[in-house]
C-alpha cells in the first residue's frame, strides 16, 4: 500500500527536489530559440542534429513525430562506447578497429518467403527517403543513450519484396569477414560468438513504423563502429537486437536463431523487450545509467515506447518471453 | 638484502600499486574516463585489487620454486594495498554507482552470485587488515595468526569467482586471473604433498634404521 503510494508520488514527479526542476522560463526560451532556428532553415535537413565527426554528410528530413526532450548523447560517446563483438569484446575495440571494415562495395540480399526477392546495392538503399529520428537506445547492460539516427522504415524495404502470407519472422545477418572484423578471428579460448551474428524480429515487429533501417547518425553516414553501412534500430528492445553491418534480410516461417540467445539462453531471450520488471541474471533492469549523467534513471517499460508497441504483446507473458 | 635495497623495493611496490589510482585521477581531470566513467573506475579499482591479492599470494610460491625468501617481507604491504583498493572499489559501488540506494544494493547482494562472493571477500578481508600489525601477531600468537591469515586463499578464490561470474560471454580476461590463481595455489599444494610424502618416507624408514643400528 505504502509502496504503491510512493510509486504514484513518483509518477507525479513529487519526489523530484525543486532544485532539480528546470525553471519554465529556461525551457520556454530554448523552445522559442529552436523554433526560430527551424523557421530560419531553408533546407529541410538544416534543423537536424549538427554533425560532429568528419564523415560524409547525409541529407535527411527531421521527422517531428520522433523527437525527444532529452539532451542528445555526444557524438564522441556514441562513437567510442560500443558493443560490436565483430571488432572485439571491449567497448573501445569497435572505434579502435573501425577502419578495417570496408563498406563499399556492399550489397544486401533480401529473400526468403517473399514474392520478389532482390539483392540491393547499398547506393540503391540510400535512395529511400531518409529521415532523422531521435531514439532512446537501451543496452541490456543497463546503460542508455539518446541518438539522432538517419534511416527509413524497414517496412518500406520489406514491402518492396512483397512478403508472402507464410512469412512470420525476419532474420538479419551481419557480414562475416575476419579480415575486416578482427573479433571474428579465433582467440586462445575459442570463438566469442558463433558467426555470422544473426538477429530476428517477428514480422509485425519488423513492419512496425518505429523499426528503422539505419544508415546514418548526427547528420552523417553511419560510422563503421556503429554498424555501417546499414543496420537496423529497434528502440523498444535491448540494443543487441539491432543487427549491424547487415548483408542479408530473410523472411522466414519459423523463429530465427539469434546469436546471444544461442550463446547464453538464460540471459538473452528472442524478444528482449526493454522491461524494468524482468532482471538479467546478473543485474537488475529496473534502472539504467544514461551515458553522460551521474545518477541512474528508472528504466521505462518498452524503453518508453509502450504506447506505440505494447499492443504487439497483448496477452503475452513477458516474464516467460523475455 | 641491504636496507637500502629493501627501501628501494618497497618504494617501487608503493609506486606500482598506486599507479592505477593515479591514472584514474589524471583521467578525471583530463575527462578521459571513457563514456561510462563510473563503470570504468569501478572496474579499474576492482582489477587492481585482484592483481594485488594475487601478488600477495605469489610471494610464498617464489620461495618454494626459486628458494627466494626475501619477497615474503612485501606480502603484508601488498595485502594492505589490496585491501585499500577493495574498500575504494566498494565505496564507489555504494556512493557513485548506486547512490546509497540500500534496498537495491541489498537485493543485488542476495540475488547476484557475483556480488555475493565479492561482498564475502570484502568481509573476510576485514579481520586480516585488522590483524596486520606486528603487535597483533604477538598478541594472537604466531600459530593462530597464521591460521587466520590462511583466509587469504579463500579471498583469492572469491575474488576470481567474482570476476569470472561478472564477465559476459566472450570476455576472457578473467580466465587469465583464474589460471594465475590456480598456479599459485597449485605450487603450494605440490609443496605440501611433497613434504607429506617425504615425512611418510622418513617414518617408514626410521624403524628399519633403528633395527639396523
Amino acid at each position: 500500500m505504502l509502496a504503491k503510494r510512493e510509486d504514484e508520488r513518483k509518477l507525479r514527479g513529487e519526489d523530484i527536489p525543486p532544485s532539480e526542476i528546470t525553471d519554465p522560463g529556461i525551457y520556454l526560451n530554448r523552445r522559442a530559440f529552436m523554433t526560430g532556428v527551424a523557421a530560419l532553415a531553408l533546407a529541410p535537413w538544416a534543423g537536424m542534429a549538427q554533425a560532429q565527426g568528419n564523415l560524409q554528410p547525409l541529407q535527411a528530413t527531421k521527422n517531428p513525430a520522433y523527437q525527444l526532450p532529452d539532451a542528445l548523447t555526444s557524438y564522441k560517446n556514441i562513437t567510442t562506447y560500443n558493443n560490436f563483438y565483430e571488432f572485439g569484446t571491449d567497448k573501445g575495440d569497435p572505434a579502435a578497429h573501425a577502419s578495417s571494415l570496408k563498406t563499399r562495395p556492399w550489397t544486401v540480399q533480401v529473400d526468403g518467403l517473399c514474392a520478389k526477392p532482390k539483392t540491393f546495392d547499398i547506393e540503391e538503399l540510400l535512395k529511400f527517403p531518409l529521415e532523422e529520428r531521435v531514439y532512446r537506445l537501451r543496452c541490456v547492460e543497463a546503460w542508455s543513450m539518446i541518438i539522432p539516427w538517419i534511416g527509413f522504415p524497414l517496412s518500406a524495404l520489406l514491402k518492396r519484396v512483397e512478403p508472402t502470407g507464410q512469412a512470420k519472422y525476419v532474420e538479419f545477418t551481419t557480414l562475416v569477414n575476419p579480415e575486416m572484423f578482427p573479433g571474428q578471428k579465433r582467440g586462445i579460448f575459442g570463438f566469442t560468438l558463433d558467426w555470422p551474428y544473426t538477429e530476428g524480429l517477428r514480422l509485425d515487429e519488423a513492419m512496425h513504423p518505429l523499426t528503422l533501417m539505419t544508415v546514418g547518425l548526427y547528420g552523417q553516414v553511419l560510422p563503421n563502429q556503429n554498424g555501417a553501412p546499414l543496420r537496423v534500430v529497434v528502440p523498444w528492445k535491448y540494443g543487441f537486437k539491432s543487427g549491424k553491418s547487415i548483408v542479408r534480410i530473410r523472411l522466414t516461417q519459423d523463429e530465427p536463431k539469434t546469436s546471444w540467445n544461442r550463446a547464453a539462453p538464460n540471459e538473452y531471450g528472442f524478444y528482449s523487450n526493454v522491461n524494468p520488471e524482468v532482471s538479467h541474471p546478473r543485474w537488475s533492469q529496473a534502472n539504467e545509467r544514461r551515458i553522460g549523467e551521474l545518477r541512474r534513471r528508472e528504466t521505462l517499460m518498452f524503453n518508453g515506447y509502450g504506447d506505440q508497441v505494447a499492443s504487439l504483446y497483448a496477452g503475452m507473458d513477458l516474464k516467460r518471453y523475455y | 638484502m641491504s636496507p637500502r635495497v629493501r627501501i628501494a623495493l618497497k618504494a617501487a611496490v608503493w609506486v606500482a600499486a598506486l599507479w592505477p589510482l593515479g591514472v584514474l585521477v589524471r583521467g578525471y581531470f583530463a575527462d578521459d574516463l571513457t563514456a561510462n566513467p563510473i563503470d570504468y573506475i569501478t572496474r579499474t579499482l576492482g582489477l587492481t585489487a585482484l592483481v594485488l591479492i594475487l601478488a600477495s599470494l605469489g610471494m610464498t610460491p617464489l620461495r618454494i620454486v626459486f628458494g627466494w625468501s626475501w619477497p615474503i617481507q612485501f606480502r603484508r604491504l601488498l595485502g594492505l594495498l589490496a585491501f585499500f583498493y577493495v574498500v575504494v572499489h566498494f565505496s564507489v559501488w555504494i556512493g557513485l554507482d548506486h547512490f546509497f540506494d540500500w534496498p537495491r544494493m541489498w537485493q543485488d547482494v542476495r540475488k547476484r552470485p557475483f556480488i555475493t562472493v565479492g561482498m564475502l571477500a570484502l568481509l573476510l578481508l576485514l579481520p586480516l587488515a585488522a590483524t596486520s600489525t606486528t603487535g597483533m601477531i604477538k598478541r594472537m600468537g604466531g600459530a593462530n595468526w597464521r591460521l587466520l591469515h590462511k583466509l587469504a586463499y579463500v579471498i583469492g578464490i572469491l575474488g576470481v569467482l567474482h570476476f569470472l561470474w561478472l564477465s559476459k560471454k566472450g570476455r576472457t580476461t578473467a580466465y587469465y586471473y583464474a589460471i594465475t590463481l590456480a598456479v599459485l595455489l597449485g605450487v603450494r599444494l605440490w609443496d605440501w604433498l611433497r613434504k607429506r610424502w617425504r615425512a611418510s618416507v622418513e617414518t617408514a624408514r626410521r624403524p628399519t634404521a633403528a633395527r639396523e643400528a
